[in-house]
């Protein structure tokens, strides 16, 4: 039996598809509603939102003592967070120990960072090209001389005064930076052809990914000082900063070693066929391409290193975390809720700016996959 | 450089992968200007061939000489020789996070050291010539597998070589795409461009081909100007090859 013959008169036109679901009833039924486990599944999570969230707002916002009101409010019955704590120490919370009247110097390198960072994050800004590259090489230098001192007649600040959200900032900020260059050039290495270059990247990433960031932080400061000849002995906060930068580039170096392997040979071979030597093929071709697929993986370690940077207390360091809890043995603010309202404090600022870096990590992310899917 | 100076010359070529012997004492020379086709069975090593012509892949005992260039382990000479010859990939290799403009642009910039602009001028034109230059600012991800393709052959042409490479250049391409990618060939061979392409196109091969050459076994088991090649095929494999790939 042979088929029909068939021969189509005009093509069907694409038209709108179905409509399973209308409107608000129809959204919740379909998501909320589904079932009878879902429907229970629903009302247990509105119980406990309906438990959790208003008398966390009561404490937070309702029954909350404020700044003005000072400390013995904190110490009535049934009061909220003591808001107040947090406002009496505000300046060391920002600012550590770093001299008071220099404290100005802090606000500068603050103005100074917005000012040349910000518009780094501003995509298509004219000359983008010389502010990163103003952002690199000069900005660290104006930032360690006006925060440090000793020149061109600013009183010289030591470190060890440094603390608070300052501090914070600068460990993050200098581990981040250090951490990814290093990293990329370490997954190149763990690459390379080369063995003496391969094995001793594949060492000095598996040394520092196996060792735990306090046991670090404790060498840096305690045990490299031993090793070192006598007389030499440089800054706790420049060992610390080295020492986090290291083991902060070993997890890059894997992140990116993801991202390489991802590109395909051709991507090489065309290079190649096109005349570019491995270094120009790496920056031009094979990087750009290799750290966009990565950026996840990339602001993953970021947000905990930026977490991770609350260790440095270990080592005598006070760091935003560390002020905070340092002011609870304050026995001027002992009151009942001061550690809650410091602890909550602190996570509220440590989540806002986590958050950021994924918002604004994913928008990257966007913009650069315009067009770009690979066919 | 003089004309008497063959475009590639291959004596006593072999190379192994390991303990296989890819290929085999090839001895081959292409003059200035001519159009090899060079077709076989799939692991017959003909694609291994080319990539040697550019270095993309070394080989171990014979020599291979580019416009007169040997190819040796030196650095310089290998660059000399990829400015000289420009390859068209089976699967293009186009840098997907590069606009059209940007893959002819790149090499040219940054390797023939060509201000921005010439080099856009140029990448226009060639462009142009194979048709795609309304694509000019989309990724290639956006773009058809034959306009992809097409992009590539003008990639490789904004560095102005003086040989092309074709490694299976139609082998993915959807059957409503061959042709174009085909015409823009012809067109080159046509312009008097040396050319060595792997590709089972016979239809191809007839039109353009000075010479076919057929590899089994990672030898070069017959050559012939294509008349003689598909109408008088002498070895008994070419035969079967031939009896196979036309009966299609």
């Amino acid at each position: 039996m042979s088929a029909p013959a068939f021969v189509r008169e005009a093509y069907q036109i694409a038209s709108p598809p179905p409509v399973l679901s209308a409107g608000v009833v129809g959204w919740i039924r379909a998501n909320l509603f589904s079932s009878p486990a879902n429907a229970l599944l629903t009302l247990l999570c509105l119980y406990v939102i309906w438990r959790t969230v208003p008398p966390l707002i009561e404490w937070a916002f309702f029954d909350a003592v404020w700044g003005s009101q000072g400390r013995d409010a904190c110490l009535a019955n049934g009061a909220g967070a003591c808001w107040a704590f947090i406002d009496a120490k505000f300046g060391q919370i920002i600012y550590g120990r770093y001299t008071l009247a220099e404290r100005w110097r802090v606000d500068l390198v603050f103005v100074i960072s917005v000012l040349s960072l910000g518009p780094l994050f501003v995509e298509r800004m004219p000359g983008r090209r010389y502010l990163a590259a103003f952002a690199l090489l000069v900005y660290p230098v104006i930032c360690y001389l006006l925060l440090s001192g000793g020149h061109f007649g600013l009183p010289a600040v030591e470190s060890p005064l440094w603390g608070g959200m300052t501090l914070t900032l600068v460990v993050a900020t200098v581990t981040m930076t250090a951490a990814l260059p290093l990293g990329i050039l370490l997954a190149l290495g763990r690459r390379s052809q080369m063995p003496v270059i391969r094995i001793f990247s594949v060492m000095f990433i598996e040394m520092w990914r196996g060792v735990p960031l306090i046991t670090i932080l404790f060498m840096a400061s305690v045990m490299l000082p031993l090793f070192l000849p006598a007389g030499v002995n440089f800054d706790k906060l420049v060992r610390v900063l080295i020492g986090m930068s290291l083991f902060a580039s070993a997890y890059m170096a894997e992140v990116v070693r993801g991202g390489l392997q991802a590109i395909p040979r051709g991507q090489y071979e065309a290079a190649s066929a096109l005349g570019f030597g491995f270094w120009r093929a790496t920056a031009l071709i094979i990087l750009p391409q290799a750290l966009r697929l990565v950026i996840p993986g990339i602001v993953n370690n970021y947000i905990s290193l930026f977490k991770d940077t609350t260790l440095v207390l270990v080592v005598g360091l006070v760091d935003f975390l560390g002020v905070i809890q340092l002011n609870f043995s304050d026995a001027k603010w002992s009151t009942p809720q001061t550690s809650l309202t410091g602890y909550v404090f602190a996570a509220a600022v440590f989540w806002v700016i986590c958050f950021s870096m994924s918002r604004y990590s994913m928008r990257v992310e966007r913009r650069l996959n315009e067009g770009t899917r690979r066919a | 450089m003089s004309d008497t100076v063959a475009a590639i010359e291959m004596t006593g070529v072999h190379k192994w992968y390991g303990a296989f012997h890819v290929l085999k004492q090839i001895d081959l020379t292409v003059k200035r200007g001519e159009r090899i086709v060079i077709c076989g069975p799939s692991g017959s090593g003909k694609s291994t061939l080319i990539r040697c012509i550019n270095r993309l892949e070394q080989h171990q005992r014979g020599t291979i000489k580019v416009n007169g260039i040997e190819l040796t382990s030196d650095v310089k000479r290998i660059d000399q020789v990829h400015a000289e010859v420009g390859m068209v990939f089976q699967q293009f290799n186009l840098f997907p996070h590069l606009t059209i403009l940007e893959n002819c642009t790149l090499a040219p910039i940054w390797v023939r050291k060509l201000a921005k602009a010439r080099a856009q001028e140029l990448a226009m034109l060639y462009l142009e010539r194979v048709h795609v230059a309304d694509q000019a600012h989309k990724f290639p991800g956006q773009l058809s597998s034959g306009q992809q393709q097409r992009v590539a052959i003008a990639r490789a042409l904004c560095m102005t070589p003086k040989i092309m490479l074709f490694d299976e250049p139609t082998s993915s391409l959807d059957p409503e795409m061959i042709k174009e990618v085909l015409d823009v060939m012809i067109d080159l061979a046509g312009e008097g461009m040396t050319m060595v392409c792997v590709t089972h196109e016979m239809g191809f091969a007839r039109t353009v081909a000075d010479r076919v050459i057929f590899m089994d076994e990672g030898q070069i088991v017959e050559q012939n100007a294509p008349e003689e090649f598909f109408s008088r095929p002498q070895h008994p494999r070419t035969k079967e090859f031939l009896s196979q790939i036309l009966s299609r």
